[in-house]
C-alpha cells in the first residue's frame, strides 16, 4: 500500500479560532481505496478538520494535497469539483424542497434560460436511490422522510460526482442496522471504485469492522495512525484519551429510600408507548437507546413540556398532573436538558443570574430583585459543585462545557428538587470534566435524590447507573440492574433483539 | 401528501370564494347602491385595483421565501413615480414628443433597480438582516422623495400614456395584464429555473445552501434588484394614469405587500411560499376593502376587520401546523 499515491493528504494544518489552537499541525493521507477511520474525544478538532477538508474553513497554515497535487479549497463547491465529498453529521438538507433538488443542491442540472431539468434531475436522482435500495422516491419531500431517510439523503449525495474523497461524518448515527448494511455496502463498493474514504465515528465495532486506517486526534494535535488489523479498542482508546477508560460498573451502593417518581402506561402520540418505570430516592436510573428512541421525549413529558395521550405519573404515591414546567418545579422535578446551550442556559446572561433564573421572582427585596441574596445562592452551589469561574460576574458562554452543566446543576439543586432528570449530561464535556460530573451525579443521589439519567453513551450508563432502562423505537425493551447488566445484552436490548429475535 | 399541499395552496381561493359569497349576500340586504357586488365590471375594476400592490406582493414573496423582508418597497415606488413624471418635463425629453415616453420608463425603472441593488449589496456585504437595512432605507429612501419636490406634489399628465393605462385588452385593464404578467413570470422564474429553486434552498435552511456551495449573496442581490424593479414598475403603471405623485404616495405598501404574502401562506421565516397564493392574498385583501365598502362599513372599520382577519388566519395555520398532541410545548 506505500507506494501509492495518497488520494488526500494533509500537512500540518494548523487552524486557529480566537483564543483556542483547533488544529495544531495536524498531518495524514488516505489511500485509494481505503477506509481511514479519524477518531477523537468530541473537542479533539475533527470536525474542524474535515471542515477545512470540505472548505468550509480555511487553515492558518499547512497545506492539502490531492493526489500529490497542491489544493487550496475556498467554498464548498470548489471541494466537491475537486472530488472531496463531505457527508455531514448534523442534517444538512431544505425540508421544504424534494430529495432531488437536495440531493443536487447547488448543482441542480439546467437547461437553457436558467432553467431546471427536472427530467434529468429526477433520473439522475432515482437511479441514485435504487443503489441505496431505499423506499422513497426523487420528488418526495425531504420533511416527510424519517430521520434515517433524511441520513440516506445526505449520504447520496456522495454519489452524484465522481468522488476522490469522501468524508463520512458520524453516518450511522440515526440508522437503524438494516440502513447500516446499505451504507457499508456503498462505501465498500466506493472503496472497490479506488474511491478514498474518511470515516469519522465513535463506534468502535463499525471502526473495526470496516476499517483499514485509524488516526486519532487529542486537543487539535495528531497522536498516530495505527492499522486496524494490528491493534485493538483499547490501543485506539489510550491514544484518543492518554489513558485506559474507566469502563468500571457503578460499585458504591447506597441506601435508597422510597419510591420517588412512579410512571405507569405512559404514552404520547407515536413518539413512546407504554412506558413504566419507576425510581427511589438516593437511586441513579439510567436510559439508554439511540437517538430517536423515545428517551429525550419521555424526560419532557416529565417535565411538563408534552402533553402525554395515556397514562399516569405518580410523585411519593400521589398521581400528579403536570402540565407546564411550572408544575413540574412546584412539584420537585427538574430537568438538565440535551443541549445545554440551546435549552439550559441564556449564553448572554452571567452564572449567578443563570443560576437564580427560576427563582428570581421570589429573590426580591422591595420592588427591586436582591443582590445579596441572588449572590448568596451563587456562592453556595459554586463551592458545593466546585464550580471554577473568576466571578458570578462572568458571562456563562464563556465557561468550560463542564463548568457550565455544573450551573445548570446548581441552578435546580437550588430549586430543592426531589427528581432531577438529567439529559446527556456530559455532552461536548472533556475527559477530564467528565468524571466530575459522573462522580456529582453519584453524589447527589448519595444525598437523597432521585435522578434520572438519560446517555446514548454505554460507558456512561455503566458508571453511574444502579439500574438501566433500554429503550428501541419508543419502547421500554428491557430494564437491567447494575449487577446483570452486560454490554452484550445492552446492545441487543437497545437494537430491538429480544433474546436474539428481532423485536 | 399531496392533499396537504392542495389544502395549504387551496385555503386562500377558498377564502376568496367565502368572501364572494358573502358579499353578495350582505351586499342584497344593507348595500346603499343597488347594483350587484359580483358584478363583472366591478371584478375587472378590483383587478385593476389590485395590480399596485399586487405586483410589489409577488416582488416581495421572492424576498421572503429567500428568508429576507424588504421594507422600502414604499419609499421606491414613490421614487420612481416622481422620477417617472418629471422626467418627461426635462427639456431634452419633451423634444422627444411621445418618444420621451419609453425613457421616462426606462429611467423609473432603473431608479428602482439600482435602489433594490443598493439593498441587496449592503444585506449581502455586512451581512446585516435585512429588515434592519430595509427599514434604514426605507427612511433614506423617503428622504430622497422629500427633498426632490418637498411638501410639494409632482405632476405632469401625458394623454398618450393616460390612453395606454387607462386602455383594455381583451377586457382587463393594462394595469390588470401587467398583475398578471408579474405573476406569471415570477411564478415561472421560482419553480423552474435554478435561481428559483436556490432561493427556495436558502430561505429553507441557509446553512445547509452554503456548505452545498450555493452563493448565498448573489441571490440576494438579484432578489432585491427585482423587488425593486417591481416596486417601480408598479409606480410606472399607476401614475401613467394618475399623472401627480405626492411626497406621502406609497407609505405602508410594504406592510399591504407583507400583508398579502402571509395571507397567500408564504412562511415568515423563508423557505416555503407561492407566488400564486400571493396573488389570492392581494385579491383577498381588494375583496374585503371593496366588499366592506359595498355593505357601507367606512375605512377605518376595512382596516380593524383586515388586521383581525390576518390574525384568525395566521392561528388557524398554526393549529393546522401543529403535530397533533405529541408536540413539544414552547
Amino acid at each position: 500500500m506505500t507506494d501509492q499515491t495518497p488520494v488526500l493528504r494533509l500537512e500540518d494544518i494548523v487552524k486557529t479560532f480566537p483564543g483556542v489552537r483547533a488544529l495544531d499541525g495536524v498531518s495524514f493521507s488516505v489511500l485509494p481505496g481505503e477506509v481511514h477511520a479519524l477518531m477523537g474525544e468530541n473537542g479533539a478538532g475533527k470536525s474542524t478538520l474535515m471542515k477545512v477538508l470540505g472548505g468550509i474553513l480555511q487553515p492558518n497554515e499547512g497545506s492539502i494535497f490531492i493526489e500529490e497535487e497542491p489544493t487550496v479549497m475556498v467554498t464548498p463547491a470548489q471541494a466537491k469539483a475537486k472530488g472531496v465529498v463531505f457527508i455531514h453529521q448534523e442534517l444538512s438538507l431544505a425540508d421544504e424542497l424534494t430529495v432531488a433538488e437536495n440531493i443536487w443542491l447547488g448543482e441542480l442540472p439546467r437547461k437553457s434560460l436558467g432553467r431546471v431539468n427536472w427530467t434529468k434531475l429526477y433520473d439522475d436522482t432515482n437511479a441514485i436511490l435504487k443503489t441505496l435500495n431505499v423506499g422513497f422516491d426523487a420528488k418526495t419531500r425531504v420533511g416527510d422522510l424519517s430521520i434515517a431517510n433524511q441520513q440516506m439523503v445526505e449520504i447520496a449525495r456522495a454519489l452524484t460526482v465522481d468522488p476522490k474523497a469522501v468524508i463520512f461524518d458520524e453516518p450511522t448515527a440515526s440508522l437503524t442496522d438494516a440502513e447500516k448494511v446499505v451504507l457499508f455496502d456503498v462505501i465498500a463498493d466506493l472503496q472497490s471504485k479506488g474511491v478514498g474514504i474518511i470515516y469519522i465515528s465513535h463506534r468502535m465495532e463499525e471502526i473495526f469492522k470496516i476499517t483499514d486506517r485509524i488516526s486519532v486526534l487529542r486537543d487539535g494535535q495528531y497522536r498516530g495512525t495505527l492499522t486496524t488489523r494490528e491493534t485493538n479498542e483499547e490501543d485506539v482508546t489510550k491514544l484518543m484519551i492518554g489513558r485506559s477508560l474507566d469502563l468500571s460498573r457503578n460499585e458504591s451502593h447506597h441506601e435508597m429510600g422510597d419510591v420517588a417518581l412512579e410512571v405507569r402506561g405512559l404514552s404520547c402520540g407515536k413518539l413512546y408507548q407504554d412506558v413504566s418505570f419507576s425510581v427511589r430516592k438516593g437511586e441513579v436510573l439510567g436510559f439508554y437507546g439511540l437517538v430517536g428512541a423515545g428517551r429525550t421525549e419521555i424526560a419532557e413529558t416529565l417535565f411538563g413540556l408534552r402533553d402525554p395521550s395515556a397514562g399516569q405519573i405518580l410523585l411519593n404515591g400521589q398521581e400528579v398532573r403536570i402540565k407546564s414546567p411550572i408544575d413540574a418545579i412546584a412539584n420537585g422535578i427538574s430537568l438538565v436538558p440535551e443541549d445545554r446551550k440551546g435549552q439550559g442556559l441564556v449564553l448572554g446572561m452571567n452564572c449567578r443570574d443563570n443560576m437564580t433564573l427560576p427563582q428570581v421572582d421570589d429573590l426580591t427585596a422591595g420592588p427591586f430583585v436582591s443582590d445579596g441574596a441572588e449572590v448568596a445562592i451563587f456562592d453556595q452551589y459554586r463551592d458545593k459543585l466546585d464550580i471554577r469561574t473568576p466571578g458570578w460576574r462572568q458571562t456563562v458562554g464563556n465557561l468550560s462545557g463542564g463548568n457550565q452543566q455544573k450551573i445548570v446543576i446548581g441552578k435546580w439543586l437550588s430549586m430543592r428538587p426531589e427528581v432531577l432528570i438529567v439529559d446527556e449530561p456530559t455532552r461536548g464535556i472533556d475527559v477530564g470534566s467528565k468524571s466530575e460530573i459522573h462522580n456529582l451525579i453519584r453524589d447527589l443521589a448519595a444525598q437523597g435524590y432521585a435522578v434520572i439519567v438519560i446517555s446514548s453513551e454505554m460507558p456512561e450508563v455503566l458508571h453511574v447507573s444502579d439500574r438501566i432502562v433500554a429503550m428501541y423505537s419508543g419502547k421500554v425493551m428491557r430494564e437491567f440492574t447494575s449487577e446483570e447488566v452486560t454490554e452484550d445484552s445492552l446492545i441487543q436490548a437497545i437494537s430491538g433483539i429480544i433474546n436474539g429475535k428481532v423485536a | 401528501m399531496n392533499k396537504d399541499i392542495l389544502l395549504k395552496q387551496g385555503a386562500i381561493w377558498a377564502f376568496i370564494v367565502v368572501e364572494l359569497v358573502f358579499f353578495s349576500v350582505a351586499g342584497s340586504y344593507l348595500s346603499v347602491s343597488d347594483s350587484a357586488f359580483m358584478d363583472f365590471d366591478n371584478m375587472l375594476l378590483l383587478l385593476k385595483q389590485s395590480a399596485p400592490i399586487g405586483i410589489i406582493a409577488v416582488g416581495m414573496t421572492i424576498i421572503m421565501i429567500n428568508g429576507n423582508i424588504d421594507l422600502s418597497v414604499g419609499a421606491t415606488y414613490a421614487l420612481s413615480a416622481i422620477v417617472l413624471l418629471d422626467s418627461m418635463t426635462w427639456p431634452f425629453m419633451q423634444d422627444l414628443g411621445d418618444w420621451a415616453i419609453p425613457f421616462a420608463w426606462m429611467f423609473a425603472l432603473t431608479t428602482g433597480i439600482v435602489l433594490g441593488a443598493i439593498n441587496g449589496l449592503i444585506v449581502w456585504k455586512t451581512g446585516v438582516d435585512a429588515f434592519i437595512v430595509t427599514l434604514g432605507s426605507m427612511l433614506g429612501y423617503r428622504g430622497l422623495v422629500f427633498m426632490y419636490n418637498g411638501e410639494q406634489p409632482t405632476s405632469h399628465l401625458n394623454w398618450t400614456l393616460v390612453d395606454f393605462a387607462e386602455a383594455q385588452f381583451l377586457g382587463l385593464h393594462t394595469a390588470t395584464w401587467f398583475l398578471l404578467g408579474a405573476t406569471l413570470l415570477l411564478w415561472l422564474l421560482m419553480t423552474r429555473t435554478v435561481h428559483g429553486r436556490n432561493a427556495y434552498a436558502i430561505g429553507n435552511n441557509r446553512e445547509a445552501a452554503v456548505n452545498a456551495g450555493i452563493r448565498v449573496g448573489p441571490h440576494f442581490l438579484w432578489n432585491f434588484m427585482l423587488i425593486g424593479f417591481l416596486a417601480s414598475l408598479s409606480a410606472v403603471v399607476f401614475y401613467s394614469e394618475s399623472g401627480s405623485v405626492n411626497p406621502n404616495d406609497g407609505m405602508l405598501y410594504e406592510l399591504w405587500a407583507i400583508t398579502a404574502v402571509v395571507l397567500g401562506g408564504t412562511k415568515l421565516t423563508g423557505g416555503y411560499g407561492s407566488i400564486i397564493s400571493t396573488l389570492g392574498g392581494v385579491i383577498a385583501i381588494q375583496l374585503l376593502r371593496k366588499g366592506l365598502g359595498h355593505i357601507g362599513a367606512d375605512t377605518e372599520t376595512v382596516n380593524l376587520v383586515i388586521g383581525l382577519i390576518l390574525i384568525a388566519v395566521l392561528f388557524l395555520d398554526r393549529q393546522l401546523n401543529r403535530k397533533g398532541k405529541e408536540e413539544l410545548k414552547t
